[in-house]
């Protein structure tokens, strides 16, 4: 199994003829993705070279193909909007790749779409190994398997990925949430999400420095998943002390955001902590060996 | 304590941060930007009275490190203009100071009592929170260390926006002095209005002063703008060309990256690598193998040849950087074309040369360190040992 995407998922492009768009629709079709068709407004009643048809609009697209999941390849000033479309439509699960959406304006989009899963912005999207690939991860570096992954990054998620394909350690899917400070699903989403799929064995989870993040996530291991179990790593460890953003951003969120704070939290919850990324295939294999 | 890296935003010296109050509806004092000593000299002999001259600096203590006077003739504001102007101001904050290079003389205000009011973003509520308290005036996170229960919150729902019940709420709970309560639901309003209509990171007022005569000022602001959103205010986008908050993000912006993603440290071991996250996850790398990161650089995708260059030169450009560290994930991007790439951009002789180590894995990979290796580079297969040879090499070099 897998969570939030399987290889029955049908799947809409928003930006299907724009250079991304098209791009990463021939990579996803070559990975196996049900791309049932794609929107560009104006373009309605055309197909692309592979022959999927193009749709004016997301509820045409929807309404003629059952489509459930839609990938947002959409410039930032149009990305709520976009997401807007998708859940007037009816779409369940949106992956938002556009970067540099206003934090404003994802704030709106999440107070108003309750119904509609969103993965991002600024993210590259989901994979299921095997089954499906909604994103513009590298599909070569995965292997169908038993562990699920989230990470907040793009590149440190394939090298990452790339350590536990080469010990032979497949995934059931991998998550990448997105950098930006207002994404829709969260480390606690996805961790909620693995917890009831018995097809993924040992998760890992690939946090950044800033925001409190991966304290919500620690806090809800030790609360929520006391049968499954976590591996963590936590990028800008390194990073020298900087300015603060402002007094208030640092009062929310207390001592949270420190490299500190957040291997504690894990600590706490149990949840080991790897140094480099090169330690996790290994932290990995010694939780699944305990199953 | 946060982290720079991954917090990008536009900060606002105090005198654009009013402007933009003043577009809202937000009262400020009256007053005059000024950036020679004549100008402020010139305005107080027009308008006699007692008037603070206050320098434009974006760090914090400012008051303490002296760059706050007061003047109650022209004469006086020119002498005191003329002092202020060029100095470098030092603070707890900012050791290393900042050059004061303009002012603001505001009428000095009778001062019955002092608030504060601030709205930023919860990143995990996913809502804008708005924070008040009647200790302003004060460092509000020693209120929030010392006297948490002063600290009244709302989290406003961004579906349905603003309403005045909130700021009434939010006045009684923070126990604001009575003179507040008529003008508070309103100003926190306009404030609402600012944070979203302008994508502000975080609006700050401290203090929010209540004078004896009965009026409700905002007599500092802070403003930090999100990057993202700067595109719909083409105007503000412009006051930032003028003056980039920090060096590292004028250097990013200057050769084409992003304004995050250059920050300079102290370390010797320059690094180049393709994603914020692989970027840090290289930096930590560094430091596991005994050394210290000089720089964070995020080149972005699909590492141009151009792009290489500049980013080489811009991180070769800190004295301190004995040994590069270039590490490439090809994900999409094919290893081949980064190594030629790399090789083209430093091959030049318009560069300054360190031992370099190239980290190159992914699509191509094997192609690209052949190429590599023939230019005289020296090619690695992973990033643990790619940050030993140069942690090894910046040590060995110096």
């Amino acid at each position: 199994m897998s969570i939030f995407l399987d290889k029955n998922s049908k799947v809409i492009v928003q930006g299907i003829t724009g250079r991304e768009g098209a791009f990463h629709t021939a990579r996803m079709l070559a990975y196996g993705t049900k791309i049932v068709g794609g929107v560009t407004p104006g373009k309605g009643g055309t197909t692309i070279e592979s022959g999927q048809p193009v749709f004016d609009t997301v509820k045409d697209a929807v309404d003629s193909t059952g489509a459930t999941h839609s990938i947002v390849f959409v410039p930032p000033a149009a990305g709520a909007d976009a997401l807007w479309e998708a859940h007037d439509a009816g779409i369940q699960l949106a992956v938002c790749i556009t970067e540099g959406i206003p934090a404003h304006d994802m704030m709106r989009v999440c107070a108003t779409t309750a119904g509609m899963r969103i993965i991002g912005g600024n993210c590259p999207g989901l994979i299921s190994p095997g089954k499906s690939l909604v994103g513009i991860m590298p599909g070569h570096v995965f292997l169908e398997g038993n562990i699920g992954m989230i990470s907040r990054s793009g590149t440190l998620t394939y090298e990452i990925v790339d350590g536990l394909t080469r010990a032979g350690l497949g995934q059931s899917t991998c998550v990448g949430i997105g950098g930006d400070p207002i994404i829709g699903t969260t480390f606690v989403d996805c961790l909620r999400a693995f917890a009831s799929d018995p097809e993924t064995h040992v998760v890992v989870v690939s946090g950044e420095i800033g925001g409190s993040d991966e304290e919500d996530a620690a806090a809800f291991i030790a609360e929520h998943l006391p049968d499954k179990p976590v591996v963590a790593f936590i990028g800008g460890r390194s990073a020298p002390k900087g300015k603060r953003l402002g007094h208030a951003g640092a009062i929310i969120s207390g001592n949270t955001g420190t490299p500190e704070s957040k291997v504690r939290a894990f600590a706490a919850a149990g949840v080991p902590v790897a140094d480099r990324p090169s330690q996790i295939p290994e932290l990995v294999a010694a939780r699944l060996a305990k199953r | 304590m946060v982290c720079k890296i991954p917090e990008p935003g536009m900060k606002l010296m105090e005198y654009q941060g009013k402007d933009l109050f003043r577009r809202v509806g937000i009262p400020t004092p009256s007053g005059v930007f000024a950036t020679t000593a004549a100008g402020v000299k010139d305005y107080i002999a027009g308008h006699p009275g007692s008037w603070v001259i206050k320098s434009q600096v974006m760090m914090g203590g400012r008051g303490k490190a002296g760059g706050i006077k007061f003047a109650d003739d022209a004469a006086q504001g020119e002498t005191l203009a003329r002092e202020l102007i060029g100095k470098v101001l030092k603070s707890i904050q900012n050791p290393d100071g900042e050059e004061v290079k303009s002012l603001l003389v505001e009428e000095k205000v009778d001062i019955a009592s002092e608030a504060y009011v601030s709205i930023t973003i919860d990143r995990a509520a996913k809502k804008p929170v708005v924070l008040v308290t009647a200790q302003g005036g004060m460092d509000v996170e020693e209120v929030a260390e010392h006297n948490p229960e002063a600290i009244a919150k709302y989290w406003i729902d961004p579906a349905a926006g603003y309403a005045p019940f909130i700021g009434r709420r939010l006045a009684f709970a923070a126990k604001l002095p009575e003179g507040y309560r008529k003008a508070f639901p309103a100003l926190l309003g306009a404030l609402y209005t600012l944070f979203m209509e302008y994508g502000a990171n975080l609006v700050e007022i401290n203090p929010l002063v209540l004078t004896r005569d009965g009026r409700v000022i905002a007599s500092d602001a802070k403003v930090d703008l999100d990057d993202n959103g700067l595109y719909k205010h083409p105007d503000i986008a412009e006051w930032n060309k003028q003056s980039p908050a920090d060096e590292d993000q004028a250097a990013a912006v200057a050769i084409g990256l992003g304004m995050s993603n250059y920050a300079k440290f102290d370390g010797t071991v320059g690094i180049i690598a393709n994603g914020a996250g692989l970027g840090m996850g290289t930096m930590d790398a560094i430091r596991s193998a005994g050394g210290e990161a000089a720089n964070f650089l995020d080149i972005g995708g699909g590492a141009q040849a151009a792009l290489v260059k500049k980013s080489y030169n811009l991180v070769t450009s800190d004295p301190k950087v004995r040994a590069m560290f270039i590490n490439i994930f090809g994900g999409i991007t094919r290893g081949d074309q980064v190594a030629k790439g790399i090789v083209e951009a430093v091959a030049g002789d318009d560069v300054r040369k360190v031992p370099l180590v190239v980290r190159l894995t992914g699509t191509n990979a094997e192609e690209g360190r052949a190429i590599l290796a023939e230019a005289g580079f020296v090619p690695v297969e992973t990033m643990d040992e790619g940050a030993a040879r140069a942690v090894a090499l910046a040590q060995g070099a110096a």
